[in-house]
């Protein structure tokens, strides 16, 4: 029970540093660079720790992000809960991956989560650029090494899953 | 969902999580503050006196310009009330903090360290000593989200200093840009006008400052002409900000002091 617990604790710790990585502020020509933290952490939980993590917890989070962003409810929840799903119905296949292998799947959700964001700003009639489709997907698989081996360290530090 | 956002019916949810949020925005803005306060702390004696005397000058100089405006106000009250126009309209600030957060890189948004338990109210309006910045679009009890007047979603009725001509200034997206809308292409703007709000909306009080023209481009296949406007806040310089409410007719304003008996 109480591995359970920590194993909820570390979890949520992430997320929260995550969080508070995503508001960092950057200069202005970094802002379409920034790494897409919430949805790298969300990944590798959801493939680390399927039993742990899922939809409902990429949902959660999801909503949060929209209220530090101060987007439309429900925007980032949609586009997390739908990389949740994905990273978690692919767990098995991309565990056994090498790591730069791991790293282009990790490419290729940010760019699901991306392309969901910027449609629904298109949406809302906001102007996007069409670099932003690749930049942030670009550099959260280049920092996906190192994202695994610290939260790598995290989940067995913690014993979870 | 998006749609229900869409009626405003989620905005208590939103107030919550914002609390929740907070403690993050906090953790973020912190050390920044505290790298402030430091190189405040050791900032030599020397440069310090200096910034003293310069304030001190700047403080002479305001003083003399507050007692002409006394004196102005007076005035127009008198010539307001010969005439029987509509009373003045008094206003009461606030002096809020920004957090440094970024927020969604697409949209213009600021946080500031004021809620609803300071008496901010959705539709203040936003700004700093140079002009108007934006205006408060969410409340939490302790912070607030105001949009910036270049969000591409803003837009602000403004008025031409020069030759009273009345439009509005809708943001583009870049940090430092505002456009005229709906602009003929005879109509009376040249470049370097200062445009101030003109009140009109009804969500900014008239008067403060927008900004200054850079460009104008007319074009003979178009209708419009296409009008580029430099903001005159510091947008994304500045640390503090004034909430102003939104003007209501106040009987006690009859001395200036009344003016910023709210500002902390």
């Amino acid at each position: 029970m109480s591995a359970v617990r920590s194993g909820y604790t570390a979890i949520v710790l992430s997320f929260v540093v995550a969080l508070m990585l995503t508001a960092l502020p950057m200069p202005a020509w970094a802002a379409l660079w920034r790494p897409a933290w919430v949805a790298l952490v969300l990944i590798y939980w959801c493939m680390a720790a399927p039993t742990y993590t899922g939809v409902v917890m990429g949902w959660t989070l999801g909503l949060f992000l929209d209220v530090l962003a101060g987007t439309l409810l429900g925007q980032h929840a949609l586009a997390l809960a739908i990389v949740a799903f994905v990273a978690h119905r692919f767990h098995r296949q991309v565990r056994v991956f090498p790591i730069w292998q791991q790293g282009v799947s990790v490419f290729g959700l940010v760019f699901l989560y991306q392309a969901l964001i910027l449609w629904i700003t298109g949406i809302q009639g906001m102007p996007i650029l069409a670099a932003a489709y690749w930049s942030s997907p670009l550099v959260s698989m280049l920092l996906w090494p190192w994202v695994f081996i610290v939260l790598r360290d995290v989940r067995r530090r913690y014993r979870v899953a | 969902m998006t749609v229900d956002h869409r009626a405003q019916h989620l905005e208590s949810l939103r107030s919550v999580l914002s609390t929740l949020v907070y403690p993050i925005q906090i953790a973020v803005d912190l050390p920044i503050q505290a790298g402030n306060w430091l190189a405040e702390y050791f900032s030599s004696r020397h440069r310090l006196i200096a910034e003293n005397a310069r304030l001190r000058e700047n403080q002479f100089l305001l003083d003399t310009r507050l007692e002409k405006l006394a004196d102005l106000e007076a005035e127009n009250r008198r010539l307001r009330s010969l005439l029987d126009s509509s009373a003045k309209v008094g206003e009461r600030v606030l002096v809020a903090e920004l957090l440094s957060v970024d927020m969604d890189p697409y949209s213009r948004r600021i946080v500031l360290n004021k809620g609803s338990r300071d008496g901010v109210e959705v539709g203040q309006s936003l700004i700093d000593s140079n002009g108007v910045m934006g205006q408060v679009v969410h409340v939490a009890p302790f912070s607030s989200n105001a949009l910036l007047i270049t969000d591409p979603g803003h837009a602000l009725p403004v008025q031409n200093h020069r030759s009273g001509l009345r439009s509005l200034a809708v943001g583009t997206g870049p940090v430092n840009q505002l456009e005229l809308a709906h602009l003929p292409n005879n109509a009376d703007v040249r470049i370097g006008d200062v445009l101030v709000t003109s009140g009109l909306g009804g969500r900014f009080p008239a008067g403060y400052p927008v900004g200054r023209i850079v460009g104008i481009e007319r074009n003979r296949g178009r209708p419009f002409a296409t009008v580029t406007v430099q903001p005159s806040a510091r947008l994304e310089r500045n640390r503090e900000v004034l909430l102003v409410w939104p003007s209501q007719l106040t009987e006690e304003s009859d001395t200036l002091p009344a003016y910023v008996e709210d500002a902390e």
